[in-house]
């Protein structure tokens, strides 16, 4: 099938120096994997696992030791073009990092439509940004034009840094731990709000988590990376409810369970009981 | 456009008893400079009577020669934040150019000019001006230029860039890993935009400090050279007033009127232009802001016995 974003063989090593002596660190070891429309492809992995390089690799932060990172079946070039750039767009996990404290929010929507539509009128472009703004439920959208980011909740800027994403027209977004510096209370309304503007859009999806219960339950297909590779890959459900490798096996469990709500509590006490006995 | 505004807003420092001390004291001193010049007698008209004390018709009397101190003064005031302003514009364009450049691209490009901001850190900065200045004031075919304080400040100006270059390479190091730096880049944004439109800004009040300290470095470089002799020759700064009054033994024959106001002018102008980099400071660090109004904040609480915690517990 066209129209895929594929990476093929990914490898990435970063030299470590200490003093004069210098360690190779894998990265990423031949990594491959598809994200079709219409389907997030979650990874989960822990820190240091490799999952932000690879979406650093992707949105042509960095480049990769080996490996290709193909578009449409063709390979891309390892400085992205504008038309790269416009199709693959990506979500930072720090809101609060990733908008220019200087900026206006209509700064941040406005320049991505300005680079890859320069077509649009001065009016145009205004317009364009406030419907983005109340696609991503920031409404009424001219209220947040002037706004700065310090103004904003997590929640709003992660929501504003989403719309930055769709301004371009991007057909594949990556999301780098979206949710994970936001207040609980939160996360899921804005999981909702890009599981709807997938949708709605037919955007394919890379959702980089840590978290096995929100990838279940937002997408498709689960990859497990572990030190680089990726140890395990199927579907959503598959992976959670039959894991295979060690590793995942470690991190369902790791994972909180309505089901074994206070057994560690009770264990601890059991500990120290028989230690106080 | 109300965009604009908040834009500046966000630029200008907290109002502050030193801010205000120091707008005061430049403001005034700039006045002087650049409205009393117009008002006062010719300050190279040497057919008064010498070395009077102040009087009615010589408001700060007169030099051995007979020019009128006040007329001197007004002049070089205009000379000195003119050469200020040229030297401390020219270092500060140079320390752009040099330090977020190099703080921004890195690698070799950052090793290459970081070695010869080093080396222009190293040298002793006064020997090196002397040693040009004397150099270049004695070039063929410079002409009148040679003897201007436009050279003058210019000399400053290329040896005084290195220490803010280091101080802004850091800070646009520090930038460019910022996410929103890399989320421009993924929006598409070219090298250049992003180093103009999203770095540069957010080092403003760095950069405009660095620009208070330059002036401040070229107005007293400018002295120092000028009393020593190696200033221009062809304009009436501060630097020059004081050179004229040591070779005319003016602390000898009592001649306070000669020396005193140009050297508190230039101590005034130094005081007031660090109390504005305090208040720039404090934009760029808020701790410095911060933690001395805490303690203040405490120590009217204790004497209100309010106190929580009790005397000498002061941030």
């Amino acid at each position: 099938m066209s129209g895929a974003l594929e990476v093929r063989g990914l490898n990435k090593d970063f030299r470590l120096r200490n003093g004069m002596a210098s360690t190779v660190l894998h990265a990423v070891a031949d990594v491959s994997f598809t994200v079709e429309p219409h389907r997030t492809v979650a990874l989960v992995g822990e820190s240091g696992s490799g999952k932000s390089t690879i979406a650093r690799i992707i949105a042509k932060l960095e480049t990769p030791t080996s490996g290709q990172v193909l578009l449409d079946g063709r390979p891309t070039p390892t400085r992205a073009t504008a038309d790269y750039r416009r199709q693959v767009q990506m979500v930072f996990q720090d809101p609060f990092a990733s908008l220019n404290p200087f900026h206006s929010i209509s700064h941040h929507i406005e320049r991505p439509l300005r680079i890859h539509h320069p077509e649009l009128s001065t009016q145009a472009v205004r317009e364009r940004v406030v419907e983005l703004l109340e696609r991503v439920q920031l409404t009424p959208g001219s209220a947040y034009l002037e706004r700065r980011p310090h103004e904003l909740s997590g929640g709003q800027r992660q929501r504003v840094a989403i719309a930055r994403a769709l301004a371009p027209g991007a057909r594949f977004v990556v999301a780098d731990e979206p949710v994970s510096m936001l207040d609980v209370s939160i996360r899921v309304d804005v999981l909702n709000l890009l599981a709807d503007l997938q949708r709605a859009e037919g955007l394919g999806v890379l959702y980089i988590t840590h978290d096995l219960a929100t990838a279940r339950h937002f997408s498709d297909e689960i990859l497990v990376m572990y030190r680089g590779s990726i140890v395990e890959r199927g579907r959503a459900d598959e992976v959670i409810l039959n894991p295979q490798h060690e590793y995942t096996k470690k991190l369902r469990e790791a994972a909180a369970d309505p089901d074994r709500l206070g057994e560690l509590r009770d264990e601890v006490r059991r500990e120290m009981a028989g230690g106080a006995a | 456009m109300a965009d604009r505004y908040a834009s500046i807003r966000y630029l200008l420092p907290k109002w502050s008893g030193k801010l205000g001390a120091g707008l005061v004291i430049v403001g005034l001193i700039t006045l002087f400079g650049v409205i009393a010049p117009y008002f006062t007698a010719d300050p190279r008209d040497s057919g008064n009577k010498g070395l009077r004390p102040p009087s009615a018709e010589h408001l700060l009397g007169t030099t051995k020669l007979g020019y009128d101190v006040f007329a001197q003064l007004a002049a070089g005031t205009r000379g000195s934040l003119y050469v200020g302003l040229v030297g401390g514009l020219s270092a500060m364009l140079l320390a752009i150019v040099f330090g977020i450049i190099a703080g921004y691209f890195g690698g070799w490009l950052d090793e290459v000019l970081m070695l010869a901001t080093n080396i222009m850190l190293v040298i002793p900065g006064l020997p090196l001006v002397m040693v040009i200045a004397a150099y270049v004031q004695n070039a063929e075919g410079l002409g009148d230029f040679a003897r201007s304080s436009t050279l003058v400040a210019l000399i400053l100006g290329i040896t005084g860039w290195a220490g803010s270059a280091v101080v802004l390479r850091a800070q646009a190091r520090s930038l460019r890993t910022r996410e929103y730096v890399a989320a421009a880049r993924v929006a598409g944004e070219s090298g250049l935009r992003v180093i103009f439109v999203e770095i540069l800004p957010n080092l403003v009040p760095l950069i405009a400090a660095q620009l208070i300290f330059g002036v401040m470095a070229a107005v007293l470089g400018e002295a120092g050279l000028s009393y020593l002799g190696l200033g221009p020759t062809n304009s009436i700064t501060l630097g020059t007033m004081l050179n004229d009054a040591q070779t005319g033994q003016a602390v000898g024959s009592r001649a306070w009127w000669w020396f005193v106001p140009p050297g508190l002018l230039i101590a005034m102008l130094g005081t007031g232009l660090s109390l504005i980099n305090f208040a720039i400071d404090e934009i760029v660090n808020p701790k410095l802001r911060l933690a001395p109004q805490a303690a203040r904040l405490q120590r009217k609480a204790t004497k209100e016995g309010k106190g929580v915690a009790g005397g000498g517990a002061f941030a």
